[in-house]
């Protein structure tokens, strides 16, 4: 099963993220990651969904979403080179004294140690999926208490224009 | 006000709309009815919608007021297929919005416009678990083609408008309309847009003369095609160019279940009905065919068995569809027309030439006489095919017929051959019980001048005969026939089939004596035993100018024939024991 990451133009109404969750619940799809926010037009939202299926069934997901009266436009990302970025905060176990220690690990990754505590502190990273997934790896060891991820926000690359035309 | 507006009302004479005057929500939403052509509303008023009845009093609608929700929406529904125009209901808030859940399924799972306007408690109320509150729009999401929850009395207009643009058009489905209380009684001056502008929206696809061109390519290289037509053809209103289309290209016709009305069934071109319980020559035209035409039809699981691999193993498969999703959504395509059925036919019936399938016709004729649908007679036990075979006859096929759901569905979509669009009424992907009786109310409500015979089971005719006191109120002359075998027949042949006849739960002998049941309601009431004893009632009924309920009792042990049975594939069929 392949990932695909689909991004989704909806009017910014109320109940709109819940159709559309809806639907895949309802199409028997399902959601690996989903983030909603504010685009370049106002009135307007963008969804960036992360799901898992072959290309029939990516297909029949797009479709199917374009038949929401509250979507846009839905352009499947992955057909095409893209840029994609998580955010995610972890709290780590650790003493102040450690701080030295895990600004070795956090900086090749280039990420932030952006609080301190007692005897936790928290690690703020952006990036791909997979490169918070290895920088996760690696603060195992300390003891994660706590993360939390946004999932993805994609766009096109430049290269290739995200135009009505190229959207279901 | 625009020009046509202005003329609409002078047609209809409808009193004139100010517009610009300050009015109530409640006011407003009638006002956008008027301007929609809305002759008629089937509902059930309650709290929360008491401003919009109250609107409602001695004014130009007619209002039907049903004994439940269920049958205000099912009538709702058996206008809008009967018409093709959209079908309006109204309910309260909490429990009346959620009674109409089962209708609205049914439209949508049948593509029926609907707008549905329920009420709801006031917004200071909203999210509190009120009195009387559900979140209807969230609870239909799933079921309706759109919902819109009104916040602000100055949305009222644009989203009616809007409402009525979006279930009438593309594929067509119902549309909620939920309106707190507080907006009903709030006042704005009225406005009513002109246009419809939602973006993103795809009303109507015409298809492209490529596209065109490609289809009838493909159609054209066939030596064996059929077209399997289903109830886009209908909703299009097609009916003209694929009879043309058929014609020309001399290409036998499979009417779906719901495509059945669509092209004639007394056609020579005509198989009729595929699938579960279709007869032997659809079933085998689709398995021996090298190109099957989907016009409007969406290869229901009920055709294809789900076993879409097996499923027209020789042939290539053309599908036109106003909706793109539909598309390679359960069967593998070679060629697809994303676009509106009727406008596809058009551009395509003057490219198109005959096909060379005369060969492949004879050879269906001949299956069509040799494997006819057919049951075995049995003196003076009266069959429920009998009782089909009656109705069909005694109106020549002219009748709008609707029924319920179960084994006299079945036999209905056998035995009565469907000459004309919009005149077979049934709950075909939802499949829902009751729904017969109701639409037919609405169906003859749209159409007083004609017979409408609501075919129902014993069983599904308890779910919703409170409706009985509409057809007695408003002197409605609907003729029920009851295919009375006491028992729920379809799940009792599944129980005989696949669970070895053991009878869980189906008996219903304990059921009302329905001559009185109808008498009760001042309706005429008959009853059959005999075929000799059906034709002198079933006159009797058709001859009275009234409402009436036939009670045809009929053997209960009948199956319905052929049949595939599930799991199986189309060339496993059972054709019955005689």
């Amino acid at each position: 099963m392949q990932q695909h990451t689909i991004s989704v133009l909806v009017n910014d109404q109320p109940g709109v993220l819940t159709r559309v969750a809806t639907l895949f619940g309802q199409r028997g799809f399902n959601i690996d990651s989903i983030t909603v926010g504010g685009t370049e037009e106002q009135g307007l939202s963008r969804m960036i969904i992360s799901t898992g299926g072959d290309d029939r069934q990516i297909n029949q997901l797009m479709k199917q979403l374009h038949k929401l009266i509250d979507v846009i436009s839905v352009t499947n990302l992955s057909e095409n080179p893209f840029v994609s970025r998580e955010l995610a905060l972890i709290k780590v176990t650790a003493s102040p004294s450690q701080l030295a220690e895990l600004n070795g690990i956090v900086e090749p990754f280039r990420a932030a140690i952006v609080d301190v505590g007692p005897s936790s502190l928290i690690v703020q990273v952006t990036g791909d999926t997979e490169k918070i997934d290895a920088l996760l790896v690696l603060l195992q060891s300390y003891g994660v208490i706590e993360l939390t991820r946004t999932g993805s926000v994609a766009m096109a690359r430049s290269i290739v224009p995200v135009t009505a035309a190229a959207t279901v | 006000m625009s020009v046509e507006m202005a003329e609409l009302q002078k047609k209809n004479g409808i009193p004139p709309i100010q517009f610009g005057e300050e009015v109530t929500g409640a006011e407003t939403l009638l006002r956008c009815l008027i301007l929609e052509e809305v002759e008629y509303i089937f509902g059930y008023p309650g709290g929360a919608v008491l401003p919009i009845y109250d609107s409602l009093y001695g004014s130009y609608f007619k209002h039907i007021l049903t004994r439940h929700e269920q049958g205000a929406i099912h009538a709702a529904d058996g206008y809008a297929r009967a018409t093709g125009k959209p079908g309006v209901c109204i309910a309260t808030s909490g429990p009346g919005a959620t009674n109409l859940v089962t209708g609205i399924a049914t439209a949508q799972m049948d593509s029926v416009p609907l707008v549905c306007i329920t009420g709801n408690v006031a917004q200071s109320l909203i999210g509190t678990d009120a009195f009387q509150e559900a979140n209807i729009t969230g609870i239909t999401i799933p079921i309706t083609k759109h919902s819109y929850f009104v916040r602000d009395i100055r949305d009222l207009p644009r989203i009616v408008k809007e409402a009525f643009h979006i279930a009438t058009t593309g594929r067509p489905g119902p549309v909620l309309i939920d309106i707190p209380k507080d907006v009903a009684n709030e006042k704005a001056p009225f406005t009513y847009p002109d246009k419809v502008e939602i973006r993103g929206y795809r009303a109507s696809l015409v298809p492209s003369d490529k596209e065109v061109q490609e289809f009838v390519k493909a159609v054209s290289e066939a030596k064996r095609p059929v077209i399997l037509a289903g109830g886009g053809i209908i909703a299009a209103q097609a009916e003209k160019e694929l009879r043309d289309f058929a014609e020309k290209t001399r290409i036998p016709v499979i009417n779906t279940f719901m495509g059945l009305g669509g092209f004639p069934g007394t056609h020579e071109l005509s198989l009729a009905m595929p699938g579960m319980h279709g007869n032997y020559t659809a079933n085998q035209a689709l398995l021996n065919a090298d190109c099957v035409i989907g016009l409007g039809a969406r290869f229901d699981d009920r055709i294809t068995m789900g076993r879409t691999k097996e499923f027209a193993p020789k042939a290539r498969i053309v599908h036109v569809d106003i909706d793109p999703a539909e598309l390679g959504k359960n069967v593998d395509t070679a060629v697809t027309v994303a676009g509106d059925v009727k406008s596809t036919l058009a551009k395509a019936i003057p490219l198109a030439k005959a096909c060379e399938s005369e060969a492949w016709i004879s050879q269906l004729k001949e299956w069509k006489e040799q494997y006819p649908y057919k049951y075995k007679k049995d003196g003076d036990v009266l069959k429920p095919q009998a009782v089909i075979e009656l109705l069909y006859n005694s109106t020549d096929g002219e009748a709008i017929v609707t029924t319920d759901v179960g084994q006299h569905q079945m036999w209905t979509a056998q035995y009565y051959k469907f000459k004309h669009p919009r005149s077979f009424i049934s709950s075909g992907g939802l499949g829902t019980m009751g729904f017969g009786f109701p639409a037919a109310i609405g169906a003859q409500i749209a159409h007083p001048d004609r017979t409408v015979i609501s075919v129902v089971g014993d069983g599904g005719f308890q779910m919703t005969n409170q409706e009985l006191a509409i057809v007695s109120q408003y002197n409605i002359p609907v003729k029920v026939a009851i295919v009375n075998n006491q028992c729920l027949g379809m799940v009792r042949q599944w129980q005989e089939l696949f669970y070895d006849n053991r009878y869980s739960q189906i008996d219903l002998t304990c059921s009302p004596d329905f001559v009185k049941l109808a008498e009760a309601y001042g309706v005429k009431g008959l009853r059959a035993h005999t075929p000799e004893e059906a034709e002198a009632v079933w006159a009797e009924a058709l001859a009275h100018d009234g409402p009436v309920v036939v009670d045809f009792r009929v053997a209960q042990e009948e199956n319905v024939y052929p049949m595939v049975a599930s799991g199986n594939t189309l060339d496993q069929m059972e054709l019955g024991d005689d």
